[in-house]
C-alpha cells in the first residue's frame, strides 16, 4: 500500500511505471467494490433453470423479472418498507426531541451535577443494544409491548452520541444570543425548540442522517423484538427470504437484496455530502 | 461562560426525558442482567436462584474462552484491516478527478448499505458450489474453496466481508485527516530533497495519528459487537468457528432458552466493553497538542 503515490503532495505523479501502477490499482479497487453489486443485479435477472444450470454465467439469457415477482409475493413488501421507514423516522425524531433540551442544559446552564450528568450520558456508549436486549425484552413482554412499534422505538430514545454531538455544537453558540432571546420574553421551551434548531442545523442534519440510516439498516433489534409480521422490518424480511428453504433459488434472494439496497443507495446518492460529514464530525 | 437557569428546576425537566429513558432502558437492564445471571431461567417457568453456577459453567465448559478468542481474533483482523485498508485507499484516492471520485463513492457506499444486504451478497458470491468467486477460481484452473464451510476459513471470510463493508469508513476519516496536512510542509520537505516515503513517514503519518487512533478505537468497539454478518452468513458455524460473543448470547437466549447463562455472558461482555470504552476515552483525552506536530522527524 505504501507504493501508492502520496497524493496531496502537489508534486507531479512521478515516473510512468508509478502512474501506470496507480491507474491499475484504481481500476482494481473500483472493480472490487462494484462487481459484487453488479453480480447481485445479474443474478436477480436470471430464471430458476438458469440458476440451476449455470449459476456463474456472467450474463442472464434475457431480462426476466420473475425473481422480483417471487420476492414480492413471498412477503408484504410495502408493509415492511413502511414499518422500516416509520421506525427509523420515529427513532430519529424522538432522539432529537430528547437530546435537544439535554444538550442545551449540559452545554449552557449552570447547575450542580452538570459534569456528573454529562459523564453518565457518555458512559451509556458502553451499553449497546446487544447488552440490553434480554432484560428489555423481558420488561416489554411483561407489559405486552413485544411486536409493537414502541418496542422498536422507545429503547433508542436516548442517543449518547447525539446528545454529545449537539452539546459540542451548542458550545459554539454565543451565550449572548440566548440572553437576548430571554430578554425578548422567550420561554426556555421556545429557546430549546425554536431558537436553537436553525442554529444547530449542520449538527442536526448529521445526527438525523446517521441515526436514520443506522436504524433503517438495523437487523439485530427488530430480530429479537418481533415474532410476527406486525412491525417486522425490511432487512429482516429480506434475510428471511434466504432462511425459508429457498435452497438454490438465489435469484429470488438477490432480487430481494436489490430491493433492500436500492433505497439505501438512492439516499446515499442524494445525500452523500451530508453523510460524509456525519461520519467525519464524529472524529473531530 | 455558563448561563444561570431562570428557575432552579429548569435543568430537571430538560434532563428528565433523558434520565427516564436511561433508567428504564439502560440502568435497569444492567441490574436485571446481573440479577438474572444468578438464576436459572428459560423465559417460561419461574427463575430459580443458582448462585454463581452460570459463571462457573461459562468458565468450566470453555465457552467463555472460546467466544472471547473468536471475538478477539475477528477484531484483530478487522481493526488492522480497516485501518490499513482505510489509509491505503485514502492515499490512493486523495486526488481530484471524476473517476477517482466515483471509486471513492463506490467504496463508501458499502458502508451505507445494510449489513443484511452485504451479508446476503457475499453469501452468494462465496457459495461453495455455485458462487462467483469459486467460479472465477475454477476458470483459472484452481480448486473450489469452501470459504464458509471450513472451520479454519469461515472466521477469516466473515472478517473479510466485514472489511469490505467498513473500509470506506476508515477511508473517509483518513481522507479528512489528510486535508489537515499542510501542503506547505510537504513542499518544503520536497525542496529539502525528501522522497515520497520520507515525506509520508516523517510528516503525513505523524499528523494522521489522531485519525488513526480514532479509526482503531471505534472499529475495535464496533467489531466486538459484530452480529448481523454472522447471523446471516454462518449462524456461528461451522462447528462454532464463528461464534462470536454477541451471537453466543443470542443463541443462548433464543435457541437454547438459557437466559440465566446468557445474562452471565452479558455481564462479562459488558465488563469487556466498558474496559474498551474506558481505553477509548483515555486515548482520546491523551491527544495532546504536541502529538499534532511531528517530533524529531528531521535530525
Amino acid at each position: 500500500m505504501k507504493r501508492a503515490p502520496l497524493a496531496r503532495d502537489g508534486a507531479p505523479l512521478g515516473p510512468a511505471w508509478l502512474r501506470l501502477g496507480w491507474g491499475a490499482l484504481l481500476v482494481a479497487v473500483g472493480l472490487l467494490w462494484l462487481l459484487p453489486y453488479l453480480w447481485m443485479v445479474v443474478t436477480s435477472l436470471k430464471t430458476l433453470p438458469e440458476i440451476v444450470r449455470a449459476p456463474t454465467a456472467p450474463l442472464p439469457s434475457g431480462l426476466s423479472f420473475e425473481a422480483y415477482a417471487a420476492a414480492l409475493e413471498a412477503m408484504p413488501f410495502a408493509h415492511y418498507l413502511w414499518n422500516t421507514t416509520l421506525m427509523a423516522l420515529l427513532i430519529a425524531a424522538l432522539q432529537i426531541a430528547v437530546a435537544l433540551p439535554a444538550a442545551y442544559c449540559l452545554a449552557k446552564l449552570q447547575f450542580r451535577f452538570r459534569t456528573a450528568a454529562f459523564l453518565l450520558v457518555v458512559a451509556t456508549l458502553a451499553v449497546p443494544a446487544q447488552v440490553r436486549f434480554v432484560p428489555v425484552f423481558a420488561l416489554l413482554a411483561e407489559v405486552g409491548l413485544v411486536n409493537t412499534m414502541s418496542a422498536l422505538v422507545l429503547p433508542f430514545g436516548v442517543s449518547a452520541f447525539g446528545t454529545f454531538l449537539l452539546r459540542q455544537a451548542l458550545l459554539a453558540v454565543p451565550d449572548a444570543l440566548i440572553e437576548a432571546a430571554r430578554l425578548d420574553g422567550a420561554s426556555e421551551i421556545a429557546i430549546v425548540y425554536r431558537l436553537l434548531p436553525p442554529l444547530l442545523l449542520p449538527a442536526l442534519t448529521a445526527f438525523f442522517l446517521f441515526s436514520f440510516t443506522y436504524h433503517w439498516n438495523d437487523y439485530f433489534w427488530p430480530l429479537v423484538m418481533t415474532t410476527d409480521d406486525q412491525v417486522r422490518t425490511l432487512p429482516l424480511g429480506i434475510a428471511l427470504l434466504r432462511e425459508q428453504g429457498t435452497g438454490v433459488r438465489w435469484h429470488i434472494v438477490m432480487a430481494g437484496n436489490v430491493l433492500l439496497s436500492l433505497p439505501a443507495l438512492a439516499v446515499f446518492a442524494l445525500a452523500q455530502r451530508h453523510l460524509l460529514r456525519a461520519v467525519t464530525t464524529k472524529a473531530r | 461562560m455558563a448561563l444561570v437557569p431562570r428557575r432552579r428546576t429548569d435543568p430537571l425537566w430538560m434532563l428528565a426525558p433523558t434520565a427516564l429513558l436511561l433508567a428504564v432502558f439502560f440502568f435497569y437492564p444492567l441490574l436485571h442482567a446481573v440479577h438474572t445471571s444468578l438464576h436459572r431461567w428459560d423465559l417460561l417457568t419461574e427463575p430459580r436462584f443458582v448462585g454463581t453456577a452460570n459463571y462457573r459453567s461459562l468458565w468450566e465448559s470453555g465457552d467463555l474462552l472460546h467466544w472471547t478468542t473468536t471475538t478477539v481474533l475477528f477484531s484483530l483482523v478487522v481493526v488492522t484491516g480497516a485501518t490499513g485498508l482505510g489509509l491505503g485507499l485514502a492515499l490512493l484516492l486523495n486526488r481530484p478527478g471524476r473517476l477517482v471520485g466515483f471509486v471513492r463513492s463506490a467504496v463508501f457506499s458499502a458502508y451505507v448499505v445494510s449489513w443484511v444486504s452485504v451479508a446476503l451478497l457475499w453469501l452468494w458470491v462465496l457459495d461453495a458450489d455455485a458462487g462467483a468467486l469459486n467460479g472465477l477460481l475454477g476458470f483459472f484452473g484452481f480448486e473450489a474453496v469452501p470459504w464458509l464451510g471450513s472451520p479454519r476459513l469461515a472466521l477469516l471470510a466473515v472478517a473479510g466481508v466485514t472489511l469490505w463493508k467498513i473500509a470506506g469508513y476508515g477511508m473517509v476519516l483518513f481522507l479528512a485527516g489528510l486535508q489537515d496536512v499542510p501542503p506547505a510542509l510537504l513542499e518544503a520537505a520536497a525542496l529539502d530533497g525528501a522522497g515520497r516515503l520520507a515525506r509520508f513517514w516523517h510528516i503525513t503519518w505523524p499528523l494522521l495519528r489522531p485519525t488513526t487512533l480514532f479509526v482503531v478505537t471505534t472499529s475495535l468497539i464496533a467489531s466486538f459487537q459484530v452480529f448481523d454478518v454472522v447471523r446471516v452468513m454462518t449462524q456461528g458455524g461451522p462447528v462454532h468457528a464463528t461464534t462470536v460473543f454477541v451471537y453466543a448470547i443470542y443463541e443462548q437466549v433464543f435457541v437454547n432458552l438459557r437466559v440465566g447463562r446468557a445474562s452471565a455472558a452479558i455481564v462479562v461482555f459488558f465488563v469487556l466493553l466498558a474496559a474498551l470504552t474506558a481505553l477509548q476515552l483515555w486515548a482520546w483525552t491523551r491527544r495532546d497538542p504536541s502529538a499534532r506536530a511531528p517530533r524529531g522527524s528531521h535530525p
